[in-house]
């Protein structure tokens, strides 16, 4: 079996590439080691920030149904409850399966699109059942239907911890509030103002000391902290909730990248290590590509565009999109994605990734 | 205590005073007329549907794309078209004169159940606090708000920037 592109990740960016490519008549294979392809689009419940281009105002579920929807319109091939464990130098993807023990396939060009993994913070009691990440909690209500918790508290106020704490309000959970280490609310405003209006406290400069109850957690003490991230001694407080939810960032689910060889650069703005790439995407090693999260943390949206970036690169080269027609899209999708990392909140990001482009070509 | 800290802090909540600084926030003259809207974004998002969606041409976000959504109020007739779309529910409609004593505040709203006409809930401000009673004079919902119901509370009017959110 000699595919002319396998992806690994049928989340947004490699649900996207794989639409791109067979568009243009290359054969796709998607891999996936979950049961269920979408990736984290069904655990987002709201609506989409962006342009019309981006389906601003649609929520992140119904995206991923849509993206589904084409990818079967497609015929797109789909090897699910399998995961891929290495990538061999002759691109040979080897991978496992519950029932069916290792098996691999030979690849003409490999799409590594595996997402990203939940960071953790250590502290006494971390592994009591009631603790989990974000993307946990998240999973238990959108895809489990099951209410995690009816006492929360979320730790951290990014984007991730603002949206759980009002997707467990609408749940039924009492959110007894989010804390964060930082002064300020890392997240949008707009998104800290919907749980604020809905009752929901933030404290910033405060962090989790314990997670308190045995077994299962029954309390946190929580603390305040001083500039220097320090604690401030006499200012621990302890407040009864049934579970501790981190939302203290992602990074990228780099392993096949290190393991295949692939240089990478250390990006703080980007989550962590992250594979060098050009600006197509395809990494230092030839034929080997990345999209989304693996390739520097963002969002969906630009998930999704990176991901078409990379599907129409593969198609180019093997020579199913004429190249005029191929810079052409390639150019539409890259203004894009820059009008996707405007502002304050993306211009890191947009520095971080010109200089991924930049090391790739020395 | 620690309702005593939580409750004194301010993080997330942007001050009525920043509000009103807000390119397109309503003059004092033009609360007085017809409904209109109120947007309380204030982040350099890049993000526009809101300047998509409505029919009269009365919101401009324009380039790029982080451009904080100007309005003309003027052209504005309050359709609350803008409400629902808004991915961040930061759109409002205030119609400050809906009767001698009442303004009628237009809010978005994602949680259920849905209120229903004629309830009596609690008026709420930016921080979830209750303010004053507020009676449900509609809801609207349907296919095309993609499941965030618009809700009009009638509220005291000395309360028309203050109250931005229900609980019952």
């Amino acid at each position: 079996m000699n595919n002319e592109l396998v992806i690994i990740g049928a989340g947004p960016s490699g649900l996207s590439a794989a639409i791109e490519a067979s568009r243009y008549g290359v054969k796709v294979l998607v891999i996936d080691e979950n049961d269920r392809p979408g990736g984290q689009l069904f655990l987002q419940t709201h609506k989409f920030f962006g342009s019309r281009h981006h389906s601003a105002g649609v929520r992140g579920f119904q995206i991923g149904y849509n993206l589904l929807k084409e990818a079967e319109d497609q015929g797109i091939e789909l090897l699910l409850g399998t995961t891929v464990w290495g990538i061999f130098p002759d691109l040979k993807v080897a991978f496992s399966r519950n029932t069916n023990g290792n098996d691999s396939v030979d690849a003409k060009n490999i799409l590594i699109a595996t997402g990203a993994l939940e960071k953790a913070i250590f502290f006494k009691g971390w592994t009591k059942p009631g603790v989990m990440g974000a993307g946990a909690a998240q999973n238990m209500m959108h895809v489990y239907w099951v209410l995690p918790g009816e006492k929360a508290l979320i730790v951290g106020a990014g984007n991730v911890g603002l949206i759980v704490a009002y997707q467990l309000a609408q749940a039924g959970a009492d959110v007894i509030g989010v804390i964060e280490m930082l002064p300020r609310v890392q997240g949008y405003q707009v998104h800290a103002g919907k749980i604020r209006r809905l009752g929901i406290p933030i404290l910033t400069s405060s962090t989790i000391q314990e997670a308190l109850g045995d077994p299962a957690v029954e309390g946190a003490r929580i603390v305040r902290v001083d500039e220097q991230g320090k604690p401030v001694q006499g200012s621990e407080l302890e407040v009864a909730c049934d579970l501790i939810c981190l939302a203290v960032g992602l990074k990228p689910f780099d392993e096949l990248c290190w393991s295949s060889g692939i240089d990478m650069k250390y990006m703080e703005s980007l989550g962590g290590y992250v594979p060098i790439h050009n600006e197509s995407m395809e990494t230092t090693k030839p034929s080997v590509y990345v999209a989304g999260d693996v390739a520097g943390v963002e969002e969906a949206n630009t998930a999704m565009e990176e991901g078409r970036l990379a599907g129409i690169a593969i198609a180019q080269k093997l020579e199913k999109l004429p190249d005029k027609e191929a810079d052409q899209l390639k150019t539409e999708i890259r203004q894009r994605l820059e009008h996707l990392r405007l502002g304050t909140f993306g211009e890191e990001r947009a520095k971080a990734k010109e200089m991924l482009v930049k090391l790739n070509s020395k | 205590m620690l309702d005593k800290l939580f409750n004194t802090s301010n993080d997330g909540i942007l001050s009525i005073k920043r509000i009103k600084q807000l390119l397109g926030y309503p003059g004092t003259e033009r609360f007085e007329k017809n409904p209109v809207v109120v947007i309380e974004c204030d982040q350099d998002i890049p993000c526009n549907p809101c300047e998509d969606i409505c029919p009269e041409r009365a919101i401009a976000v324009g380039t790029p794309i982080t451009n904080l959504p100007s309005v003309d109020t003027n052209k504005c007739n309050g359709c609350t078209m803008c409400i629902s779309i808004c991915p961040g529910l930061c759109i409002f409609v205030v119609h400050k004169n809906y009767n001698s004593t009442e303004s009628l505040v237009y809010l978005p709203y994602e949680m259920l159940p849905l209120p229903e006409k004629g309830m009596i809930v609690e008026g709420c401000d930016r921080k979830g606090e209750p303010v004053c009673k507020a009676r449900i004079e509609r809801v609207i919902k349907g296919k095309k708000l993609q499941k965030t119901a618009v809700v009009a509370v009638a509220i005291p009017k000395e309360y028309f920037e203050i109250v931005r959110a229900i609980r019952f």
